[in-house]
C-alpha cells in the first residue's frame, strides 16, 4: 500500500535464519524487482525483417509492448540445412538491431508534408478552380512554378492532410497525362526483393497510368554488364551456404564481414574445413583478416591482375598440360570451340563476328534462323557443324535448344577447341592494347597500341563464294593472353617473367602485386578446381564494378572460372553480391507490379541514360569516344558523343526511352486511325519523315521533360544520385554546387544527334513526391513527402540471393501517427486519381514504344551488322530496327477498380518469364476463392486485391517458386524448347503452395524454377549455372554457351571482343577546381572511392543515432597517413573534397588501412547530419555523389542481339563512378550556415496570397 | 528588521520548511521510487570524485551531528554535566571549523567538477547543480559565522540559537524572538539552512534518508527474501512449502533406465 509504511518492520524484518545465522531470510517487499522484469517483458513477438538493399534478408523477432515496438532480436528458426552443412543462422547484424530506433525518432515523417509555398498556391487556385485546372494554373505560370522549385532543399515543408495532398498529386498526374503524355510521369523505386508489395504498389499505379518505372540496378552500378554479356542472365549467384562447399575462395573486392555480415559465418566455417582463401583488396579491409594471402593491387587495376592469373592458368593447365576436366568443360560449356571470322585491316587480320551457318554454302542445312546459328568444327569428322543450343535454335523451332553434343540434324558431334594440329595456317592477328593510355595516376606501359600475335587460321569458302578466314575462340583467346605456343611472332611470352601483356611480370608493374603472389594464387585456384571438378570460387562485390571499364575486370575473373570449369558446380563459380536483386518469385510478382493483368507492355526506362540526359550531365561530358576507341575498330564513324550513341541505341530499339516521343502518345492512335494506318506503321513513317520525333533527340525541350516524379523506398538524392549537384541544378532547379562550365561555354559541343540549347533548363520536374518513413535528403528536396509505414508496420515479402528462403515483413504495430503502408498510399492515390481524372481524361488509347526485349524472338534483330534507319541504312521496322509499337487502352476513370483487382489478361494470355510461358487460369481461380471476387464495377468478376496481404497472395500464388503446381508447369514449358525432361526438379513439391501465413510462421525454402539457373535440393546448395551444366539447358546467349568472345560490332569497335586491360579513364575534373579558390591550405589530388559502410544501415540509412554514435557522428572520409601528412591533415580535421562537379565536407579519418593515392568515403552519408558549409560553393557540403558525374559507355547500349538485348535491370548503361579524382584540403573555416537563406534565393514574383 | 518579518522568517517559515521536508519526502518515497537515488556520476568521470566526495561527506556528517547535538540538546543537560557555554562554543568552533574546512574543500572540488567537466555538466539536471551550489553557499556562510563567534566567546549567542531551535521543535509561538537581534550572517545561515530543508524532497538529497546505516549491524552475510509477499507463507502452512533456506529435493527417477552397453 505504502512503500513507507511497509518499511516500518523493525522488529520482524528477519523471518528465518540459516547457516548458523550467517544467512537470514527476510520478507521485505520485492515488488521493486518488477521494474527489472518489466524491462524485458513484452506483449507479443511478430516476425518481420528489414526492407533494405543489404542482401541480408534476415528474419527478426519484433517485440511489442503496450502498442509500442520496443526492440528486435534475431529469429533462429530457419529450416535446418542438411548434415555436414552449418545452418544459416544466426542472421542479422548490429545495424538491423538498431532499426527500431527509427519508429519513434525525430527523423520519422509523421504527417503528409508539402512545400508551404506550393500549398498556398494550390489552396488559392483550388478556391476558384477544379483540381486539374487549378494545377494547370500553377505550372503554366512560370513565376508561380519557379517560386516553389527554387527553394527545394531549403526547408519550408508544412503539414497537410491526406485528402489535400492526394488531390494535388492526382491533379498533377492527370494534367501531365493529358497535356504532355503519361510517359512524363515517372517513378523511381529500387530493389523489389526487399519489399515486393511496396514496390508493386507504386509500379502498379504507374503502369496502369502509363507512367514509367525507372530501373535501379544499372543506375546503382551494381549491375555487372559482364554477366548478361557472358551468360544472358543478370547476376545469378550461389547462395552463401555454397561457400561452405568451396575448396579455394578468392574474395575479390568484397568486404564480406562488413557488407555481408549475416553470411560471413559460412566463410569462417569453411576455413575450419581447410579451405584456403586469398583476398584481393587495395585497402586493408575487414575481409583481409580472413586471408591466407592478401593481394593488394593498386585500386582500379583488377583486370590486369585477373589477366595475369588467366595467363598462368592457360599456360599450365591448358597449353603445357591439358587437364581433361577443364578441356571437356571448355568444349561443352563455353564458346571457345566456335569459329570467329577474321577480316583484314591495314594488311593484318582482326577478329570479326562469329561465323554463322548462313555464311556457308547451304547454311549447313539450317533453314530456321541460320544467321543466328554459330559454327564450330567437329573433331571426329573434321566438318563444320552448327551445334545445338545457339540462339537460332531457341526460337522458331522446338526441342533443339539444349547443350547435348549434337548438331541440328541430330548427329553426335565433339567440338574441336583448337585448329592447331590440323591443316591450319598460321597468320598474324591484331589485338588492341590500351595499357599505354593510363593517366599519370596509374602505370602506363609502352607496348604499343596494337599487339600482333600469330594464330592458327583456316580458310573457308563463304556462301558468296569468297574465301573467308576463321579461327577458334580458344586459339584467339590464348593469343590474346599473350601465350607463346610455338607459332613464332612477337608479343607472346614463354616465361612468366617476360614483360609482355599479360604475364605476371607485366601485371606486377601495373598492379604493384608481386608476380610470385599472382602465380601462387592462380596455381592454387586451378589445382583445387582440377582436384575437385570446379570447386573454386570467387566472391566479388561491386567495388570492381563501379569502374568505367568494369567489364574488363569482371570478364577477366569470369574467364578464370570458365578456364577451371567452376561455373555451375557446387562450391564453385561466380559469387557476385551487390544488391538484393534476387526477386525469387519474380514471375508471380511481375503481373502485379506492372499491371500485366490489365495491359501490356508496361513502360520501363533505364535510369542511367535517363538521368544522364535529364539532369543534363551530358552537357558537361569531358570524356570522348576517341579516348576509349580501339585502334582495331572497324571502319565507321565512331566519333560521336556518348549522348549521341544513346540516341542511336534508343531509335534502333536497343534501349528504352522516357519520355518516348515529343508528341503526346495519347494523341497518336487517333491520328493513325485518321491516316488509315496501324499505329506501328504510323509511328515508323512519322519518325522517318520527321513528323514525329523521339524525345531523346532534345532532352532540354520543355515538351520532352519529365514532369512528375515519385520516389519511394529510396533515397535517390541522398544516396544513389550520381552527379548530385547536376540533379539539383537541372532536374530540380534549386541551389547547387556545380562548378564546371558546360560544353557550350567551353566551346566543345560535340553532339550531333541531340539539339543543343545555349541556356540549359533549370528545373524540369513540376512535382517531386517522396514516400518515406524518415526525413531523408530526398524528402528534404521534395515538394510533397508522404509518411510511410516502417518495416515493422506493414505486410510484405522479402527474398535475397544469399539464402533460399522467402519470409515476410509483418505489421507488428499499426503505422504510427498518420503514416500508411505503401500499398495503402498508392491505393488511396488511385482512388483520388479516378475521381479527379474525369475532368480531362476518359478511356484513352496510349501508343507505347518498347525496346527489343531479351528472351523474346525479337532478340534476334540485326544478326550481322548494325543498320541505323535514321541514316538511311535500312527501313524503320518496329521490333526489328526500331522499338516495337503497341496501342494500350487506359481506363483512367476506373484506374482504382483496376488497381484493386486482378485483371483478365492472365487468364487470356497466361503468365511467364525469361522466354517461357504457361497457362495460369487455375491460379487465378484459386486467387478468386482466396481473396474474394469483385462483385460489380469495372473489374466485376475479377479476384480482389484490397490489402497488402491480398497482394502478397497474388505473388505467392502465381510464382513457380512458391507454388509447386506452377513450378511443374514452368519446367514443362521449358521442356518444349529444350526437348529434355526437367519437371523432375519440381515434381516432389507439386502440392506445395506457400501462403503468406505460412511464411509468417517460419521462413520457407522456395521451389526450384526455370526462372533461375540453380536448384533447391537436399543434395546441393543453390548455385548459378547449375541447370545449364547438369540439365543441359543453354545459357541465353548467342552460342547458348558461356560467351567469352563478344562479337557485336560495337564491342569490337571499343576493343572489348576479348577481355583486355583498360586503365581508368581521365574525367578531367581537377584542372578547373585545383588552386582556383585557395584557402591557404595545401591541396592534393586523390582517387575517390565510395564503398559500402559499416556505420549505417547498408547504403541508405546513415542518420540512425545508434550508428552515428559508434563512429564520428557525421560524414567522414578516409585517407592514408602519407597523403594526410603531405596535405597537413591530422585525424578528425574538417576537410573539403571537391572537383568541378561539386564539393563535400567531412572529417578526415587518417588510417594505415588506406593505400596511398586513394580516398575512401563510405556511401550515402546523409548531408542532413552534421555537415557544414563548403568553402568552395558556399552551400552545405554535399553528399558523396556531389563530386561525381555519370559517364555512360556505348558497349552497354547494345541491343537486339541475343544476350545483348534489353531487359529491365538486365542490361543497359551503368552509373560508374570510381574513375573520379578529387582535390582534398583542410578547411580554414567551418561554417554551419545557420543563418536564414540569402534573400536573393527566396525572392519570388509569384503572388503569395494567404490560403484561406 | 521588523518583528513581523522576523517572526515570519524565524517563527513560521521553519514550519513551512519542515512540513514540506517531511511530507515531501514521504510522498516522493511512496510515489516516485525510481527517482529515489543519489544520482552518482562516478560512471561518467572518476576524476575529483573520490577525494571531493569523501572530504565532503565526512565533513558534512560531522557538522550535521554537531549541529543536531549542539542545538537540540537541552541546556540543562550541559549544565548538569558541568560544560560551560564558552567551552561548548570553543568545542563547536574547533570541531565544526575543522570539519567545515574539510567539507568546504570537498564541495569545492565537486562543484568545480560539476560545472566545468563537460560530461558531468551535460548530464546534470538543474536540481543537481543548484543543490550543490546551495550547499556550497551555506557552508561558506557557516564558516564565516566563526569569525563573528570569535568576537564573543562567552557562548551567549549560541544559547539563543539553542533556545530558538528547541523552541521551534517544542512549538513555542515566541521562538522567533530569540534570534531577533543576532548578526545578519547568522540569520542568512539560518534562512538558507531552512530553505535547504524546503527543497530537500525535490533534490538528490533524499538519499540521506536511505543512508544504509543498518548495514553496519546486519546479522548475516547472505540475505534471502521469502518467495511470499509479506509473510503470506506463514498463513499457508502447506506441506510442499519449504523455507527458502532448505534445498529443493531432487525428484527421484520414476524408474531406472538401463542403457545397453555401447
Amino acid at each position: 500500500m505504502s512503500h513507507f509504511l511497509d518499511r516500518l518492520t523493525f522488529f520482524k524484518k528477519t523471518v528465518d535464519e540459516f547457516s548458523d545465522g550467517h544467512g537470514i531470510v527476510t520478507n521485505e517487499d520485492r515488488s521493486w524487482e518488477d521494474g527489472y522484469r518489466k524491462r524485458w517483458q513484452h506483449d507479443k513477438i511478430v516476425r518481420s525483417t528489414h526492407g533494405v538493399n543489404c542482401t541480408g534478408s534476415c528474419s527478426w523477432k519484433i517485440y511489442v509492448k503496450g502498442g509500442i515496438v520496443t526492440w528486435e532480436t534475431q529469429q533462429t528458426d530457419y529450416p535446418r540445412t542438411r548434415p555436414d552443412l552449418p545452418n544459416h543462422e544466426p542472421r542479422g547484424c548490429a545495424r538491423g538491431a538498431s532499426y527500431s530506433w527509427y519508429l519513434y525518432s525525430g527523423a520519422r515523417v509523421k504527417y503528409p508534408m508539402i512545400r508551404g509555398r506550393l500549398l498556398k498556391l494550390w489552396r488559392a487556385a483550388r478556391a476558384k478552380l477544379p483540381p486539374v485546372a487549378a494545377w494547370a494554373s500553377i505550372v503554366e505560370d512560370a513565376d508561380k512554378r519557379a517560386s516553389y522549385m527554387g527553394v527545394r532543399g531549403h526547408g519550408g515543408l508544412v503539414r497537410a492532410t491526406w485528402d489535400e495532398v492526394n488531390e494535388l498529386i492526382a491533379a498533377a498526374n492527370a494534367y501531365t497525362v493529358k497535356t504532355h503524355g503519361p510517359d512524363r510521369v515517372i517513378g523511381f523505386s529500387p530493389i523489389p526483393a526487399m519489399s515486393m508489395v511496396s514496390y508493386a504498389a507504386g509500379s502498379r499505379y504507374l503502369s496502369l497510368l502509363g507512367g514509367v518505372c525507372m530501373s535501379f540496378y544499372d543506375w546503382y552500378c551494381d549491375l555487372p554488364p559482364a554477366s548478361p554479356q557472358t551468360w544472358g542472365e543478370q547476376t545469378d549467384v550461389p547462395e552463401s551456404a555454397d561457400w561452405y562447399n568451396a575448396g579455394f575462395i578468392i574474395v575479390w573486392g568484397s568486404n564480406v564481414p562488413q557488407t555481408r555480415t549475416p553470411d560471413a559465418h559460412f566463410y569462417t566455417e569453411v576455413r575450419y574445413k581447410g579451405t584456403k582463401s586469398a583476398v584481393v583488396s587495395p585497402d586493408y579491409a575487414e575481409a583481409t583478416k580472413f586471408a591466407d594471402i592478401w593481394l593488394n593491387p593498386k585500386q582500379g587495376t583488377d583486370a590486369a591482375l585477373a589477366l595475369a592469373m588467366g595467363h598462368v592458368i592457360l599456360r599450365e593447365y591448358h597449353v603445357d598440360r591439358q587437364v581433361p576436366y577443364f578441356e571437356d568443360y571448355a568444349r561443352r560449356y563455353s564458346d571457345m570451340p566456335f569459329l570467329v571470322r577474321l577480316t583484314e585491316k591495314d594488311g593484318r587480320l582482326v577478329p570479326e563476328r562469329m561465323l554463322r551457318a548462313s555464311d556457308l554454302v547451304g547454311g549447313l542445312g539450317e533453314a530456321n534462323n541460320p544467321e543466328w546459328k554459330t559454327v564450330a568444327v567437329d573433331e571426329t569428322s573434321g566438318e563444320l557443324v552448327a551445334p545445338l543450343g545457339s540462339v537460332g535454335y531457341r526460337w522458331g523451332e522446338g526441342a533443339k535448344w539444349n547443350l547435348e553434343q549434337k548438331d541440328g540434324s541430330g548427329r553426335d558431334v565433339r567440338l574441336r577447341l583448337t585448329l592447331k594440329g590440323t591443316d591450319a595456317d598460321v597468320a598474324p592477328v591484331d589485338f588492341p592494347y590500351f595499357g599505354g593510355r593510363a593517366t599519370e595516376h596509374f602505370v602506363s606501359t609502352t607496348h604499343g597500341e596494337i599487339l600482333t600475335r600469330n594464330v592458327p587460321v583456316r580458310t573457308l569458302t563463304g556462301a558468296d563464294g569468297q574465301p573467308m578466314r576463321v579461327a577458334t575462340v580458344f586459339d584467339l583467346m590464348l593469343a590474346n593472353y599473350g601465350l607463346d605456343r610455338g607459332f613464332g611472332g612477337g608479343n607472346v611470352a614463354t616465361s612468366f617473367d617476360d614483360d609482355v601483356p599479360f604475364t605476371p611480370a607485366w601485371a606486377e608493374k601495373v598492379t604493384g602485386v608481386k608476380r610470385d603472389a599472382i602465380i601462387t594464387v592462380a596455381r592454387e585456384f586451378a589445382t583445387n578446381a582440377e582436384k575437385t571438378n570446379g570447386r573454386s570460387m570467387v566472391i566479388l562485390g561491386a567495388g570492381l564494378n563501379h569502374w568505367y571499364h568494369m567489364d574488363m575486370a569482371y570478364r577477366g575473373i569470369i574467364n578464370l572460372l570458365v578456364f577451371c570449369g567452376a561455373v555451375g558446380q557446387s562450391g564453385g563459380g561466380w559469387s557476385h553480391y551487390v544488391g538484393q536483386e534476387k526477386l525469387r518469385p519474380q514471375t508471380g510478382w511481375q503481373p502485379l507490379a506492372f499491371g500485366l493483368d490489365w495491359s501490356r507492355p508496361p513502360r520501363h526506362m533505364n535510369s542511367t541514360s535517363f538521368f544522364y540526359a535529364h539532369t543534363d550531365q551530358w552537357r558537361y561530358e569531358t570524356l570522348t569516344a576517341a579516348e576509349i576507341l580501339s585502334p582495331t575498330a572497324p571502319e565507321g564513324d565512331w566519333g560521336s558523343s556518348f549522348i549521341d550513341y544513346n540516341v542511336k541505341a534508343e531509335r534502333m530499339g536497343w534501349l528504352p526511352s522516357a519520355p518516348q516521343l515529343k508528341q503526346n502518345p495519347l494523341a497518336l492512335a487517333a491520328q493513325a486511325k485518321a491516316a488509315g494506318l496501324e499505329a506501328k506503321d504510323f509511328v515508323a513513317q512519322g519518325l522517318k519523315s520527321g513528323a514525329l520525333e523521339m524525345s531523346c533527340r532534345d532532352p532540354d525541350d520543355p515538351a520532352n521533360w519529365p514532369r512528375n516524379m515519385f520516389v519511394w523506398r529510396s533515397n535517390l538524392l541522398g544516396s544513389s544520385g550520381k552527379g548530385h549537384e547536376y540533379f539539383l541544378k537541372h532536374l530540380l532547379g534549386t541551389t547547387h554546387g556545380v562548378m564546371g562550365k558546360d560544353l557550350g561555354n567551353e566551346g566543345a559541343v560535340r553532339n550531333r544527334e541531340v539539339a543543343w540549347h545555349d541556356e540549359a533548363p533549370k528545373g524540369k520536374l513540376d512535382l517531386l513526391v517522396t514516400l518515406d518513413f524518415r526525413m531523408s535528403t530526398t524528402c528534404v528536396y521534395s515538394d510533397i513527402v508522404l509518411p510511410t509505414a516502417t518495416w515493422y508496420e506493414k505486410n510484405d515479402l522479402n527474398t535475397s540471393d544469399m539464402h533460399p528462403f522467402i519470409h515476410p515483413l509483418s505489421a507488428a504495430v499499426a503505422p504510427a501517427w498518420e503514416a500508411r503502408t505503401d500499398w495503402d498510399i498508392y491505393k488511396g492515390l488511385a482512388k483520388t486519381f479516378s475521381e479527379v481524372a474525369g475532368e480531362v481524361l476518359g478511356v484513352e488509347e496510349d501508343v507505347v514504344l518498347l525496346p527489343i526485349q531479351h528472351d523474346t524472338p525479337a532478340e534476334m534483330a540485326q544478326a550481322l551488322d548494325v543498320k541505323d534507319w535514321a541514316q538511311g541504312d535500312v527501313e524503320p521496322i518496329p521490333g526489328k530496327t526500331m522499338p516495337s509499337v503497341t496501342v494500350v487502352t487506359r481506363d483512367y476513370p476506373h484506374l482504382y477498380d483496376r488497381f484493386t483487382a486482378l485483371g483478365p489478361l492472365l487468364d487470356k494470355l497466361g503468365n511467364g518469364g525469361k522466354g517461357i510461358s504457361w497457362n495460369t487460369g487455375h491460379e487465378v481461380a484459386a486467387l478468386g476463392a482466396l481473396n474474394g471476387v469483385r462483385e460489380s464495377g469495372a473489374a466485376a468478376g475479377q479476384p480482389k486485391i484490397e490489402t497488402d496481404i491480398d497482394a502478397a497472395e497474388v505473388i505467392l500464388m502465381l510464382a513457380p517458386e512458391t507454388n509447386g503446381e506452377v513450378a511443374v508447369k514452368a519446367w514443362e514449358a521449358l521442356s518444349k524448347a529444350t526437348g529434355r525432361e526437367h519437371a523432375h526438379l519440381a515434381l516432389p513439391k507439386e502440392d506445395e503452395k506457400i501462403r503468406y501465413r505460412d511464411i509468417q510462421a517460419q521462413p520457407r525454402k522456395i521451389i526450384s524454377s526455370p526462372t533461375w539457373s540453380g536448384i533447391e535440393s537436399e543434395k546441393v546448395c543453390y548455385n548459378a549455372g547449375y541447370t545449364n551444366v547438369h540439365e543441359l539447358i543453354p545459357w541465353r546467349t548467342l552460342t547458348g554457351r558461356q560467351q567469352l568472345y563478344q562479337d557485336h560490332l560495337w564491342m569490337r569497335a571499343f576493343g572489348e571482343g576479348f577481355v583486355t586491360w583498360k586503365p581508368p579513364v581521365d574525367l578531367k575534373t581537377i584542372a578547373g577546381a585545383k588552386g582556383v579558390k585557395p584557402n591557404g591550405n595545401k591541396e592534393i589530388v586523390l582517387n575517390f572511392l565510395t564503398p559500402h559502410q559499416k556505420w549505417g544501415i547498408h547504403s541508405t540509412y546513415t542518420d540512425n543515432l545508434l550508428m552515428l554514435t559508434l563512429n564520428r557522428g557525421g560524414p567522414v572520409v578516409w585517407i592514408s597517413e602519407t597523403d594526410a601528412k603531405a596535405a597537413g591533415i591530422v585525424d578528425n580535421d574538417w576537410v573539403e573534397v571537391f572537383n568541378i562537379n561539386g564539393a563535400l565536407t567531412a572529417r578526415a579519418v587518417v588510417s594505415q588501412r588506406i593505400q596511398e593515392g586513394m580516398m575512401l568515403m563510405y556511401h550515402a552519408q546523409e548531408k542532413i547530419v552534421n555537415t557544414p558549409g563548403s568553402e568552395m560553393t558556399g552551400n552545405r557540403g554535399g553528399i558523396h555523389n556531389s563530386v561525381t558525374r555519370v559517364v555512360p559507355k556505348p558497349t552497354h547500349m547494345i541491343g537486339g542481339y541475343a544476350q545483348q538485348a534489353y531487359g529491365f535491370n538486365y542490361y543497359g548503361t551503368v552509373g560508374a563512378n570510381r574513375d573520379e579524382f578529387i582535390v582534398v584540403r583542410k578547411m580554414a573555416e567551418v561554417d554551419w550556415l545557420e543563418g536564414p537563406l540569402a534573400p536573393d534565393q527566396t525572392q519570388t514574383n509569384a503572388p503569395m496570397e494567404a490560403a484561406e | 528588521m521588523s518583528s513581523a518579518i522576523n517572526s515570519a522568517l524565524f517563527g513560521w517559515y521553519p514550519y513551512l520548511c519542515l512540513t514540506v521536508f517531511l511530507l515531501g519526502s514521504l510522498v516522493r518515497f511512496d510515489r516516485e521510487q525510481y527517482t529515489w537515488k543519489t544520482g552518482s556520476s562516478q560512471l561518467l568521470r572518476r576524476r575529483q570524485l573520490r577525494l571531493g566526495s569523501n572530504l565532503f561527506h565526512v565533513g558534512i556528517l560531522i557538522i550535521f551531528v554537531g549541529h543536531a547535538a549542539g542545538l537540540l540538546t537541552p541546556i540543562w543537560v550541559f549544565d548538569m554535566l558541568g560544560i560551560s557555554h564558552s567551552f561548548k562554543q570553543g568545542l563547536a568552533i574547533t570541531v565544526g571549523g575543522l570539519a567545515g574546512v574539510a567539507c568546504f574543500i570537498g564541495i569545492s572540488l565537486l562543484a568545480h567538477r560539476r560545472l566545468f567537466d563537460p560530461r558531468i555538466r551535460a548530464t546534470s539536471s538543474f536540481g543537481d547543480t543548484a543543490i550543490l551550489l546551495l550547499l556550497w553557499l551555506q557552508l561558506t556562510l557557516g564558516l564565516s559565522t566563526i569569525f563573528v563567534s570569535l568576537g564573543h566567546m562567552d557562548g551567549h549567542e549560541m544559547v539563543k540559537f539553542m533556545n530558538w531551535a528547541q523552541g521551534i521543535l517544542t512549538l513555542q509561538p515566541a521562538a522567533a524572538a530569540y534570534v531577533a537581534d543576532v548578526n545578519p550572517i547568522f540569520k542568512a545561515h539560518l534562512l538558507l539552512g531552512m530553505t535547504i530543508f524546503l527543497v530537500f524532497p525535490f533534490t538528490r538529497l533524499v538519499h540521506v534518508w536511505s543512508a544504509p546505516v543498518w548495514y553496519l549491524g546486519r546479522p548475516g552475510y547472505q540475505v534471502v527474501r521469502t518467495r511470499f509477499a509479506h509473510g503470506a507463507r506463514q498463513g499457508m502452512g502447506h506441506a510442499q512449502q519449504r523455507p527458502a533456506s532448505a534445498p529443493a529435493v531432487r525428484p527421484a527417477p520414476a524408474l531406472t533406465v538401463r542403457r545397453p552397453a555401447e
